[in-house]
């Protein structure tokens, strides 16, 4: 920055400061320590100049003059002066027209004692008002939707909400309506402010005029202890944890230059009121006599004691290992437990008992080859102004919300194209430069002409589906832009097909990686966009078959860890399906479920539902009851986010620190301990007594994560990226290609919405009623050839099975296309969704 | 009457034809709504944020901020009768407190049969013919109570010759297709289509 040409000098209460060229005033200043006051300046949005508090004495050498320090870029020997007598008074004085129509009902504002006006009052405002006329009245809180509500009394005009519903989210639901003297922020009538981001407008309100319906009236923020900590969600959102009373009460962004920026998604920001449900596992529980003694054959799960709990497990795989050796135990789940407590379980599993019968996904994501063998993008390599976007993978808006907002920003504002290859619109095709929706299960043959530039178009003129001009002009654009960063953003678009054409299409991508980075160029690489909090800590913890912690292969890696461990499993195991198929199969005697319900969640229910049936003694670690663990031999109570300390790692490898700030309910524990309690019983001391001492037994054995120390990871500020990997991508090999859809029937695409039949989201009330109506969605034009009408209620038929919707159109769902939510509510799409078949066709008729 | 009808539609879609970006169209298909329905409905904005590809919120906002937008219902005429001073002078008061006891509403206010709908305005900048007043943003000068009177029998009989509320003009502006700048932005496309057609213009043009 000190090089002449990257830096502009100015002067800021005689102190000389470098700022960056193109800076704001007020940001230059802010760096170099002087606070000048603001409403609605916030870094993150473009300045507006609304509120004028920012207003000091700026001098470009032609004497000093009052400007907004949000609007006037540095020059060079530019000269500010925040307390000069005139800048005094200007502050003084807006301040004071601010407050004309500001209600004084600061001790009943929730916003009191965090509140930016309050504070600035008291700072550098009158101390007394001149207005003594009646101020500005309007209807106390409105709702703009069912999580925020809105007092226009209070709303000092600032632009903020509405610029962020505009700018950042892309959701301009609420405006300045009645503009004059009568300005007030509302929605459109009956339209709601439905957007998954609302919450993030009440904290960035600088006054109490917008308020979160699940904060409102809990506390003082003068009462809440808080932590800096990391939101168990792919993207390892940064927030700030505020707890009283020992409970969660509110989650606020952290701005994270690295990850979201300080915004939040309304699912993760709400889901807080999950931890204090009282329907949380506050004891283990057994199945068997009143007395807490384990009995398998007992019918009713009852209260017991950790040592019942604990024992009776390590008896049932103790038994199952003597009886049919380690594999007939098996894990699932975990991706959602932090870093520490996920190698606690996988050592456990694979280091005491000897299985490699491991898997922390449900068959519902990518193989780990595909996620930790392919190379690792950032977000802020995605985000790179002028680079190339390529979608591959589900609606970021939906499942990703944070990712989609940085995406959003950088094709907004940083020239960044965004290639869709996706099977249906999502919610960023407006902004996409090339909107390639094929056919489900035919992204790979897209894939392949849009890297090597072979277009070979079937007699329809397309490639999967999609047109091959649009596919040659988009190869065309990505081979223009190949001098700057090309990311893949890699998951599961849809859950209807198989993960085989995903992982297909990755490789026909990363076939060209080599070629994209000759000379020089940057070339491609994956930025992968998983279900699940902590999943990619999982694959790298080595909760996967075939792998081990730092990501290595069990073959690699095995020699190295039995030195440490004493023995690594003798073969490879299998992943869910399998595992659920042995089960089935009555191979698995006792099967370790973590924070996972196969039967909600597993794509194949009925395999789900008969492997339960299967399986000899079910062990689960859980926060609530579900389904699955509903069916449970020993549950064992486990403390939930904030509850318990920890690392995350997020989508691009980057570990950050998780802390805790509220006691588990009941006896409930965190996972690490639970896994070192059993290794204990099963005679192995892993000489673990906090989550420390489990980062450092994987700072000493997880190859990729080697030497990496906790205090390393939080002096890094933004966290620190695991790198290296030993793991290599493996393409499939001989994926049959589908067969064509017949002209009556329509191929299914099955993806997450935001709001769904989730644990979280069901057991937080402000979420639960949130879930988007269960409907079957075509192309307007495909109405007339499958013959059913648009809204009505239709039955939908597969070689799966039959369900019952209600139809509509959407133009965002190519023609010969459905689509339906995954894990809706209402509407169970795995009852369509045959596992024999690797893409589902259905068929509508009217009742 | 709720969402632009299939005549104001192909009108809209015309309005929309003549503007680079859709949304530029948006204050020009409000005053079509209100001549539709007389104001502007909830329902058609509804309708031209779909048109223009912004969100209702956005259209309200605009439509808001615009006083001759009337989001209510109002008269078949607005009798917009000024206050401004040079008004006020001259005798508008009393003309406005005529109007009052004449149609039996104060300002705001429509009569019963819902022709009238008066409004007490600030300066309308006639103030050389104050007393003056406006018939749906129509002039009439130097208005007298028997003036007035005149008036308002003429519109209850329809013989005043004002269009009805909404109505801004006669005749419906139509641009020729060879009169058109073209469907392009207009940075980089040279001289416009229509410059040429006057020879003066062009050479006077840079």
């Amino acid at each position: 920055m000190s090089d002449q040409e990257t830096s502009v000098n100015i002067t800021v209460n005689g102190q000389p400061v470098q700022a960056v060229p193109g800076e704001w005033v007020i940001a230059a200043a802010e760096r170099a320590g002087v606070y000048i006051p603001r409403f609605c300046y916030h870094p993150r949005m473009s300045s507006v100049g609304m509120c004028r508090m920012c207003i000091v004495d700026i001098d470009t050498g032609r004497g000093p003059a009052l400007q907004p320090s949000c609007m006037v870029a540095v020059s060079e020997n530019m000269v500010v002066d925040t307390t000069s007598e005139q800048t005094r008074k200007a502050q003084d004085g807006v301040l004071e027209f601010l407050l004309l129509n500001h209600p004084l009902d600061c001790p009943v504002c929730d916003k009191g004692g965090e509140c930016p006006l309050q504070d600035q009052t008291m700072a550098y405002g009158p101390g007394e008002s001149r207005f003594v006329e009646e101020k500005r009245h309007f209807e106390k809180p409105i709702p703009v939707n069912s999580l925020v509500y809105l007092d226009r009394e209070r709303c000092i005009l600032c632009d903020r909400c509405t610029r962020f519903a505009d700018e950042v989210a892309g959701d301009p639901l609420i405006t300045f309506q009645d503009r004059g003297d009568q300005t007030q922020v509302n929605t459109f009538p009956d339209l709601p402010f439905s957007s998954y981001f609302s919450g993030n407008t009440v904290q960035i309100c600088p006054v109490g005029a917008l308020t979160a319906v699940p904060y409102r009236f809990k506390a003082r923020p003068w009462d809440l202890t808080e932590v800096e900590s990391t939101y168990p969600n792919p993207m390892g959102d940064r927030v700030v944890v505020q707890a009283s009373r020992d409970q969660v009460l509110r989650y606020q962004g952290v701005d994270s230059d690295a990850v979201n920026w300080g915004w939040l998604t309304d699912k993760d920001r709400f889901a807080f009121e999950a931890g204090a449900s009282d329907l949380r596992l506050k004891t283990p529980l057994v199945r068997g006599t009143p007395l807490g003694r384990f009995d398998p054959a007992g019918q009713e799960l009852v209260e017991a004691t950790w040592g019942q709990a604990l024992s009776g497990a390590a008896e049932a795989i103790k038994a199952a290992v003597a009886d049919k050796g380690p594999h007939s135990v098996a894990v699932l789940g975990g991706a959602r437990l932090p870093n520490e407590d996920q190698y606690a379980w996988a050592r456990l599993a694979k280091g005491v008992i000897g299985t490699d019968h491991v898997d922390a996904q449900l068959d519902d994501g990518l193989p780990a080859h595909a996620v930790i063998g392919l190379p690792r993008a950032t977000v802020s390599r995605a985000c790179a102004p002028g680079g190339t976007v390529v979608l591959l993978a589900p609606d970021p808006k939906e499942e990703q919300g944070t990712l989609y907002l940085r995406l959003r920003h950088a094709i907004v504002n940083d020239g960044v194209q965004l290639i869709e290859l996706t099977p249906r619109a999502t919610g960023l095709s407006h902004l996409a430069a090339f909107r390639l929706h094929h056919r489900p299960g035919e992204a790979a043959a897209v894939a392949a002409a849009l890297m090597g530039g072979h277009i070979e178009a079937g007699p329809d003129g397309a490639i999967g589906g999609v047109a091959a001009v649009d596919v040659a002009a988009a190869a065309v654009a990505i081979a223009d832009r190949s001098d700057k960063p090309i990311t893949v953003v890699l998951g599961r678009p849809s859950l209807a097909e198989s993960a085989d054409f995903t992982v297909g299409a990755a490789a026909e991508l990363s076939r060209f990686a080599n070629l994209l980075s000759a000379g020089g160029r940057p070339g491609i690489a994956f930025l992968p966009a998983l279900h699940r909090g902590n999943v990619f800590g999982a694959l790298d913890m080595g909760l996967a078959p075939g792998l081990l912690p730092g990501r290595i292969s069990l073959a690699e890696g095995g020699p190295a860890l039995t030195e440490s461990w004493g023995s690594v499993p003798a073969a490879p195991g299998v992943g869910a399906r399998g595992i659920l198929q042995a089960a089935a199969e009555g191979r698995i005697d006792v099967l370790i479920l973590l924070g996972v319900d196969p039967l909600g969640d597993f794509p194949d229910r009925r395999l789900a539902e008969e492997a339960l049936s299967g399986a000899g003694v079910i062990v689960a670690s859980e926060l609530f009851l579900n389904p699955s663990s509903a069916r449970a031999h020993i549950v064992f109570p486990a403390a939930g986010f904030a509850e318990r300390r920890g690392t995350h790692t997020n989508l691009e490898g980057r570990i950050t620190a998780q802390r805790q700030v509220v006691t588990p309910p009941g006896t409930a524990r965190a996972d690490w301990a639970i896994a070192a309690e059993l290794a204990r019983r099963l005679g192995a001391d892993f000489g673990f007594s906090s989550p420390e001492d489990v980062w450092d037994e994987i700072a000493r054995v997880a190859p990729s994560h080697r030497g990496l120390s906790l205090e390393a990871i939080e002096a890094a500020g933004d966290g620190a990226l695991v790198a290296d990997s030993s793991i290599a991508f493996a393409p499939p090999e001989g994926i049959t290609p589908v067969p064509a859809v017949d002209a009556y029937s329509l191929r299914l695409v099955a993806a997450r919405r935001m709001y769904d039949r989730g644990t979280l989201v069901q057991h937080a009330p402000s979420l639960a009623g949130l879930a988007p109506g269960a409907v079957l969605a075509l192309n307007p034009y495909d109405f007339d050839r499958v013959g059913v009408e648009p809204g009505a209620v239709v039955q939908v038929i597969s070689s799966g099975g039959e369900v019952q919707a209600p139809v509509q159109a959407d133009p965002g769902v190519p023609r010969g296309t459905a689509a339906l939510g995954y894990n809706h509510p209402d509407l169970d799409v795995r009852d369509l969704v045959d596992p024999g078949t690797a893409v589902t066709d259905l068929r509508v008729q009217t009742r | 009457m709720a969402r632009l009808s299939p005549s104001s539609l192909a009108v809209a879609q015309e309005i929309i034809s003549r503007y680079p970006v859709a949304r530029s169209a948006l204050i020009p298909l409000l005053h079509l709504a209100q001549e539709q329905d007389g104001h502007v409905t909830e329902e058609a904005m509804a309708h031209i944020a779909e048109l223009v590809g912004v969100a209702p919120a956005e259209v309200m906002g605009t439509c808001s901020f615009y006083e001759m937008l009337k989001r209510a219902p109002v008269g078949e005429y607005m009798v917009n009768i000024c206050n401004g001073i040079s008004c006020h002078l001259l005798g508008s008061s009393e003309l406005i407190h005529h109007a009052e006891a004449t149609l039996g509403v104060k300002p705001g206010g429509t009569t019963d049969d819902g022709k009238i709908t008066l409004e007490a305005v600030e300066c309308i900048a006639a103030c050389t013919e104050a007393p003056c007043l406006q018939v749906n943003y129509r002039y009439r000068n130097r208005v007298s109570i028997t003036d007035f009177d005149r008036l308002v029998d003429d519109l209850r009989a329809g013989t005043a010759g004002v269009a009805p509320h909404g109505k801004l003009a006669m005749v419906r502006q139509h641009i020729g297709d060879d009169r058109r700048a073209g469907a392009a932005p207009p940075d980089g496309q040279g001289q416009p289509a229509w410059l040429a057609r006057n020879p003066s213009d062009a050479e006077a043009g840079p």
